[in-house]
């Protein structure tokens, strides 16, 4: 029996359209939001949301702003990987946070007190992220600890650590490090000459190439090699895992210790890049890891997808500051953006509907012709 | 006029989604009568009765009580037309005792308080008049199986049901037991009440029913007279074409030794004592050894222990010379031994994996399937899965790239028992192999328990199918509370007698 083929039956098909929904249905819950808050201004806002650097008329501006929005999405990208990679594996990796908090402290520390040339500085956030993802990983294959649980206390562990080091080299009359400049200057990242094609942004450095490199690099491990056959095989069915003789505590702990080095490098990808400095006061979780599980589900879980979710969540979000701000406060940016990345989310819930929606509908054609019933199914 | 049925069934048909479960099923139930339903997994027995008890509603078709047309919404409305239920697998509180059992749900109160007497007096009253023995006060998890059962059936009665369904009530029960049960049956059906048994024990059917339907494939097939009919009709009725029974196999030649455990133990998750205790037997090349007994009695923890899933708490084992006692899963796997697991979806398959990633399960590490840059190679595992399908008649929908959750039970475990064989083992543990297969798929899974002998390889099969234990092995081991209590030749030795070692109540003084 030969059937018309589905297009939507497509697994790949199917996550671009969840995903593509998921932002719709975001946008237009932020628009309601802004409008029952001031009706006058909402459409403007939205698109403001929507526009991010075209809200500028002149050209170059809007490439250099372009850059600004590509120098975050790197470190985003990099916590959506340490997420995604962790989810093949069945673990959910919400420590992805603090990895990146604590790659951040040592780059950031290396840079300025030691002044560490960029490569070491990126290869020790590397090395802390994955101590602290080995952390969980242990505590998980030995102690049968729920690596949620580790990974949020370990998150905060993580931030107060670094709060407290960073304190040792921030400037003296602000919360904040200080600038990579003078001597800490060799840790900013090369940019290899890529600054002039976005208009002389310094901040673009060669941390974007590399989070894509490294996507893809995910994107094969997973798929072609033998590391990535166990993985998965871990995540799908631990049981049979065990069964067929994989290690299933080691590969738990090196999942963990990828990802977290994933995370950290995401931390060296921003703050290497003396595009933002730390403040030893923030008393809450950078959000960056926690975007990054958003970004992981709005990418469909493949590591291409996550490249593409990763950018426009940081679009939307640097986006948000471009709001009005005499007609809405200031927080609205905020809330905006994380309306959307909250309904980004359920990317998994809208394919399963879009799934079961095609199932019912060809369930009834069938009833239609009774004749092509009968001789399939079974049981499992 | 039709007064003399107790429950009908017309022309119900049920669909699901890519799938008709129930097509144009009729089932009259007499009034006191037994009555048989008869079915492969998957024929829509289940279905059918859940149509009965109101889970799911039928498409079309109409439920008639007593002659008159009923509607059943939910199983509450079951519960009030006087239908009742036991369960495959019993719906009790381990915790409470017996008579708390029976009344659960329809406990007499006064002013609130619990009126147990009365009911105690019923339920005694109700014990003896059909012979159903059972202790009220003792708790459930320190009762039989058998008494577990009998309690089950006891509440249905305590509810006034005048029909009983019974969902496969022999698969937990020793041959003695089952003896029992089936005079039960009968003693209620004297009684007046009408019942209906699900099995696809065609022995059973024969000996206890009156009247037999048969579905196939959700399809109704016939309903026919038991006295009138023979096992061997009912067979071709339920499969659609004539099955043999019997294995066909040549004398066993056995060689050496094979396997060899000694004083083997493994603790209990469960509690203290130890599931396994002081095992020890041999296998050798070219025979099939059976571990018989009924479930629970530590044949799972043996075969964890066996292929390194547990660790073993004391003694040793030698797998063609080696000792394996210690060694990790892969070691034992990469040195002879093959595993069959009992439980296909557990441990057998990763279900989200195409088929040809199942079939490589145990082999992906190899040179043959891997580069030495760790790359897989994707061409060579094509090839193999698809010689393997060839091989085993793996039927699937879209061959290799299939995801072995889509397939059907019985070509998941002809997938297994492919990449199990294909690695050539000197051991073949297989079990339960034919757990949930339907016949043609049993036969086909014994033939190559039996070819794997002739090649001249140890197979060890762990079974709790009498049928099977009596057919396919050369020797048979009967397990008892983690103990190998007896030895037998299945040649030589009956049903009863296996049974007795089965339930305890014989074992040989010495271990084999």
């Amino acid at each position: 029996m030969k059937e018309k083929k589905n297009l939507f039956k497509s697994n790949a098909v199917q996550s671009l359209i969840a995903s593509l929904l998921c932002i719709v249905l975001g946008l237009l819950l932020g628009y309601i939001v802004l409008l029952f808050i001031n009706p006058a201004g909402a459409g403007e806002a939205i698109m403001a949301v929507v526009k991010n650097f075209w809200t500028y008329s002149k050209q170059t501006a809007q490439i250099k702003n372009f850059g600004n929005t590509l120098v975050k999405t790197a470190p985003l990208l990099m916590c959506a990987l340490s997420v995604l990679f962790a989810y093949k594996v069945g673990l959910f990796n919400i420590g992805a946070a603090g990895q990146y908090v604590v790659g951040s402290c040592a780059c950031l520390y290396a840079a300025l007190a030691w002044h560490w040339s960029w490569l070491p500085c990126m290869l020790l956030a590397i090395l802390a992220g994955a101590v602290y993802g080995a952390l969980v990983g242990l505590l998980k294959a030995y102690c049968n600890v729920n690596e949620v649980i580790s990974g949020i206390m370990l998150n905060w562990i993580g931030l107060y650590a670094a709060n407290m080091l960073l304190a040792n080299v921030k400037e003296a009359t602000s919360p904040y490090t200080m600038h990579l400049t003078g001597a800490a200057s060799a840790a900013i990242l090369p940019s290899l000459g890529m600054e002039k094609l976005f208009s002389g942004n310094k901040y673009v450095t060669i941390a974007i190439p590399l989070s894509i490199v490294i996507a893809v690099v995910i994107l094969i491990v997973l798929d072609k090699t033998k590391l990535g056959y166990e993985l998965r095989a871990t995540g799908n069915n631990k049981n049979a895992a065990k069964y067929a003789g994989m290690a299933e505590k080691r590969n738990i702990i090196l999942t963990l210790v990828i990802a977290g080095a994933l995370a950290a490098l995401g931390g060296a990808f921003l703050y290497l890049t003396n595009y933002e400095q730390w403040s030893v006061t923030q008393s809450s979780v950078p959000g960056m890891g926690f975007n990054g599980i958003a970004a992981a589900f709005l990418g469909g879980l493949n590591p291409i997808g996550t490249i593409f979710a990763s950018y426009f969540i940081q679009h939307i979000t640097v986006g948000g500051a471009y709001v009005d701000k005499t007609m809405y406060s200031s927080q609205i940016s905020d809330l905006i953006s994380s309306l959307i990345i909250y309904l980004c989310g359920f990317t998994l819930f809208i394919k399963y509907a879009v799934n079961t929606g095609i199932a019912r509908r060809e369930e009834k054609a069938r009833q239609k012709t009774p004749q092509a019933s009968g001789e399939e199914g079974g049981d499992k | 006029m039709d007064a003399d049925y107790a429950i009908e069934m017309l022309h119900i048909t049920k669909r699901f989604p890519g799938i008709v479960a129930n097509d144009d099923i009729t089932l009259q139930l007499r009034r006191g009568e037994i009555h048989a339903l008869l079915g492969e997994n998957g024929a829509g027995k289940s279905t059918l009765m859940s149509v009965l008890f109101g889970l799911y509603q039928a498409e079309e078709g109409v439920i008639k009580k007593d002659g008159r047309e009923v509607v059943i919404r939910d199983p509450n409305d079951a519960n009030a037309l006087g239908i009742g239920m036991v369960h495959q697998h019993f719906k009790l509180v381990e915790c409470f005792s017996v008579l708390d059992n029976i009344i659960l749900g329809v406990e007499p109160t006064k002013n609130g308080f619990l009126q147990k007497d009365e009911a105690r007096r019923k339920v005694v009253e109700l014990s003896d008049k059909y012979g159903l023995q059972v202790d009220p006060d003792a708790l459930i998890e320190d009762i039989t199986v058998g008494m577990q059962q009998r309690t089950e059936i006891l509440k249905m009665l305590y509810r006034d049901n005048e029909i009983l369904i019974f969902d496969e009530p022999t698969a937990v029960l020793t041959p003695q037991e089952i003896d029992e049960l089936m005079k039960i049956m009968k003693n209620l059906a004297a009684e007046g009440k009408s019942i209906l048994f699900i099995s696809h024990k065609l022995a059973e059917i024969m000996a206890v029913a009156d009247r037999c339907t048969v579905l196939r494939k959700g399809k109704y097939i016939g309903t026919v007279e038991t006295k009138d009919s023979s096992p061997e009709e009912l067979s071709a009725m339920m499969v659609g074409r004539s099955v043999s029974f019997h294995v066909e196999k040549k004398p066993a030649e056995p060689g050496e030794v094979v396997l060899d455990v000694e004083h083997m133990s493994v603790a209990s998750r469960a509690h203290k004592k130890d599931a396994v205790h002081d095992v020890s037997f041999q296998v050798r090349r070219g025979e099939i050894v059976c571990i018989a007994g009924i479930d629970g009695n530590g044949q799972s923890e043996f075969v964890y222990g066996l292929t390194g899933l547990e660790p073993l708490r004391e003694g040793k084992i030698v797998l063609a010379g080696r000792d394996v006692s210690h060694a990790p899963i892969r070691e034992r796997s990469t040195h002879g031994m093959s595993h069959i697991p009992e439980d296909r979806h557990k441990h057998g398959l990763v279900l989200d994996y195409t088929l040809e990633d199942n079939l490589v399960l145990q082999r992906y590490f190899e040179p043959e399937f891997t580069n030495g840059a760790g790359f897989l190679r994707r061409d060579r595992i094509r090839a193999y899965a698809e010689r393997l399908i060839d091989e085993y008649d793996v039927r699937s929908g879209q061959g290799p790239i299939t995801a072995a959750r889509a397939m059907s039970g019985g070509n998941q475990q002809k997938a297994i028992i492919a990449r199990e064989v294909d690695k050539d083992p000197d051991l073949l543990v297989a079990v339960q192999p034919t757990r949930g297969l339907d016949v043609g798929a049993i036969e086909f899974v014994h033939r190559k328990l039996v070819e794997q002998r002739d090649a001249g390889k140890a197979v060890l099969l762990i079974s709790l199918e009498l049928d099977e234990v009596m057919d396919v092995p050369d020797r048979i081991l009967v397990m008892y509370e983690g103990e190998i209590v007896g030895e037998l030749d299945p040649k030589t030795t009956t049903q009863e007698e296996l049974g007795l070692y089965m339930a305890g109540a014989k074992r040989d003084g010495v271990s084999v």
